[in-house]
């Protein structure tokens, strides 16, 4: 199949196909955000230990200037996105509500892009991809040097290329693959080169036949491209796994017991420009959308706050309920908007009151629809892990596999009777893991 | 412009909801429904009218007063205790007295449904025990088949010589029939277009089953049923009645089968949660009501066979559950 398109009709387990909402943005070519007076850029936009800061009040740095690091195996260093002055070091409310230290920058007036400190030379691949702060762009934030040393006893056969953006409403994956597949499938080549991989596919939903089509045209040899049927949670991890290999992760294993490796499409750009170019990740893109003036994909400096991108974006439209930071089926609703962009913010979904999801009421009985059951990507039984948690059995809920749940909220989405599905099996699941369960 | 800074709300993912909701559940199965009930209304007159203001309303009253006594939220918003009247009237003959109809109605919502914990909990479906308490308690209801002499409309089984069982549903005839070894000539071929689209004998849910059919595939394609149910139970009826040596067609058209496969086995509250187990428990359905046919002396035996495979869904969702994702036998 090398150079061809793969069309994959069989998919997952479940799963559901909310309205996608795509079509404000997937048209709007990604444009730089404004440069804001003042960049917040915490020094822990990753999963693992959180940066210290390395440069302190009056300061000048440089774009792509080193301003955090941590000495630890699962963590990610932070640079500057400007050039500019740091005013001073605060603590800030991040998107997930958690309050962390923050340099805070005064950016140039004048700001060149192109330009930027390159990266040290590094030994390895390891080091450089480290060194760049890369972490999972899908929104998992999991630093992406660790995903590149898989286990000595698991190889790596296929490396997958998350381009599926299975969420509503973003569109930011799918305007890179339109408009720097080429970008896109460097980074494929050169992950399958680090862990060794002899198969690269890229997965794309079927919503987008023209990313599909631009990655094809410049995949050439060796990857494949393949179309999935549009369908949440297509890009989860172990459901792209399996609809690509027919592979199931087994329960408590890594992905790679499967032979298989997934990194987001933007993720791969990451790598392959910290590779090529010496750069450092400073920015994405952001879908910003929903009920906003000027909805599109914007290119985003982290450290930019969220309320700063909606004035770029035309601000917010009349009667907004809720503001995401990410998709809307797994991201975060915000209290503030005075947080910043980070390395995991994939999108701002500004959703109106009627689209929003009502606020949570906890008397609305089960009705055993088993719509919960059916959707379930993972074959759990979702009413009865929330009906233990109600009651706070948590061994019972632990018996139902809490500990599987993605978290991808299908349950909560289809429940007819509004039930906290998802929230409540949350609480099973952190009390198993707080028994140390699995 | 909206202000920056107005307050929001914020909540837990997912963000966004399905356009599923309860009451508009149970709307859809009130529109499914509605078909049969008005082509009864207009065949059988203020008779079937009369069932159907008792039994709703019934229905709707005992739902209400209990949830003030018990000082609970009231549900009549949900739909559910509208659809229950619904399907208890339309299990009931046009006949039926109203205080017999109502105190059907009763038991229904407050033994069935209430009692048992409300919308959720009841563990047998509340309408088919509505019918159950008639069926014990006034049995003369449907044995005396009342329609008689109100309706000129039968005729064809009184030619046929069926004086043994005068006033008999055909299915009731049909069984007669079958016992006699065929004395009476009992054509079942020839019952299939009256069966179909105007049946004027058993409950007002017999009516058509051309519309009962077809609300019911509206209730599958809208993804309110699993097909699983009504597809084992109307498949096993087929199957069973093959086997016996009787006509298949008939037996699925006549009597509750199409009421029962296609809205009252269905119910969520009362049958399985997986897909392996749903159709495991249609085919329960339609085995205990063919053997009530053919066997046992209950020719109208839908109602218990689906009360019996509700006692039984618990057990059935225990054995079925679904594999989870990840959980593969070790390969060494």
């Amino acid at each position: 199949m090398a150079g061809g398109v793969l069309v994959a009709r069989r998919v997952f387990r479940g799963g559901v196909h909310p309205p996608e909402h795509k079509e404000a943005t997937a048209g709007s070519a990604v444009v730089w955000a404004p440069v804001p007076g003042r960049l917040v850029v915490p020094m822990s936009q990753h999963l693992g230990a959180p940066c210290a800061p390395v440069v302190g009040a009056g300061d000048r740095v440089e774009r792509g200037q080193l301003i955090g690091s941590v000495d630890a195996m699962v963590s990610a260093p932070v640079h500057s996105p400007v050039a500019g002055t740091v005013v001073e070091i605060a603590q800030t409310l991040t998107t997930a509500g958690t309050m962390v230290a923050a340099v805070v920058i005064e950016p140039d007036e004048q700001q060149e892009f192109s330009r930027y400190v390159r990266l040290p030379d590094a030994s390895d691949d390891h080091a450089r991809v480290r060194a760049a702060g890369i972490v999972g762009l899908g929104g998992a934030t999991f630093p992406s040097v660790v995903k590149l040393m898989p286990p000595k006893d698991m190889a790596v056969r296929t490396v997958i290329l998350n381009g599926c953006e299975c969420e509503p409403y973003l569109t930011c994956d799918h305007r890179l693959m339109l408009e720097s597949p080429d970008r896109v499938v460097a980074g494929a080549r050169h992950i399958a080169r680090i862990v060794g991989a002899e198969r690269v596919i890229i997965a794309v939903e079927s919503n987008k036949p023209d990313a599909a089509e631009a990655l094809r045209a410049v995949a050439g040899d060796g990857i494949e491209i393949a179309v999935l049927p549009t369908r949440y949670p297509q890009g989860a991890e172990k459901q792209l796994i399996y609809a690509l290999l027919k592979a199931e992760v087994p329960h408590g294993k890594l992905p790679a017991a499967t032979g298989a490796l997934v990194h987001n499409v933007a993720t791969a750009v990451a790598i392959a420009d910290a590779l090529e170019l010496a750069k450092p990740l400073t920015d994405r893109v952001v879908t910003v959308t929903g009920a906003v003036g000027k909805p599109g994909n914007y290119r985003v400096l982290f450290g930019t706050l969220i309320s700063d991108l909606i004035e770029a974006a035309g601000g917010l439209s009349d009667g907004v309920e809720r503001v995401i930071a990410g998709g809307p089926m797994t991201g975060q609703a915000l209290a503030s908007l005075d947080v910043p962009v980070t390395k995991g913010t994939s999108g701002v979904v500004a959703l109106p009151a009627g689209v929003a999801a009502p606020a949570i009421s906890d008397d609305q009985p089960c009705i055993r629809c088993a719509r919960c059951v059916e959707g379930c990507p993972m074959g759990l039984e979702p009413f009865a892990i929330a009906d233990y948690a109600y009651v706070r059995q948590w061994d019972a809920a632990s018996g139902r596999k809490a500990t599987d749940c993605i978290e991808c909220g299908v349950c909560s989405y289809v429940c007819p009777t509004r039930r906290p599905l998802l929230q409540l099996i949350r609480l099973a699941k952190a009390a198993a893991m707080a028994k140390g369960g699995s | 412009m909206s202000d920056l800074t107005e307050r929001r709300v914020v909540g837990p993912s997912p963000h966004i909801v399905g356009k599923d909701t309860c009451t508009g559940i149970m709307l859809w199965v009130v529109a499914a429904l509605a078909p049969s009930a008005i082509w009864a209304i207009i065949n059988m007159g203020w008779v079937a009218a009369q069932l159907f203001i008792v039994c709703i309303g019934v229905s709707l009253a005992t739902e209400y007063v209990w949830n003030a006594i018990a000082r609970k939220k009231q549900t009549l918003t949900d739909g559910s205790a509208l659809v229950t009247g619904m399907l208890l009237a339309m299990s009931l003959p046009p006949r039926t007295p109203w205080w017999v109809a109502a105190a059907a109605a009763l038991v229904a919502i407050g033994l069935a449904k209430q009692l048992f914990g409300g919308l959720g909990r009841n563990l047998f479906n509340p309408a088919l025990v509505g019918r159950a308490f008639v069926a014990v308690s006034w049995a003369g209801v449907f044995a005396a088949a009342p329609n008689r002499g109100w309706f000129r409309a039968l005729p064809d089984l009184t030619a046929e010589g069926l004086d043994a069982v005068s006033g008999a549903t055909r299915l009731m005839a049909a069984a007669a029939d079958r016992m006699e070894g065929g004395a009476y000539g009992f054509d079942l071929a020839a019952q299939y277009q009256p069966l179909l689209w105007r049946n004027l004998e058993g409950s007002l849910g017999e009516i058509s089953a051309a519309l009962l059919i077809a609300g019911g595939l509206l209730l599958i394609i809208r993804g309110i049923i699993d097909w699983r149910i009504p597809t084992g139970y109307i498949g096993t009826m087929f199957l069973v009645s093959l086997a016996f040596g009787s006509d298949p067609v008939f037996h699925i058209l006549a009597g509750g089968v199409m009421l029962g496969a296609f809205y009252m086995a269905t119910d969520y509250v009362s049958s399985p949660m997986s897909k392996t187990g749903r159709l495991v428990y249609g085919i329960g359905c339609g085995l205990f009501n063919a053997v009530g046919r053919f066997v046992g002396a209950m020719p109208e035996s839908t109602t218990f066979a689906i009360l019996f495979m509700n006692g039984l869904a618990p057990l059935i969702d225990r054995l079925t559950r679904p594999r989870t994702f990840g959980w593969v036998k070790s390969r060494g």
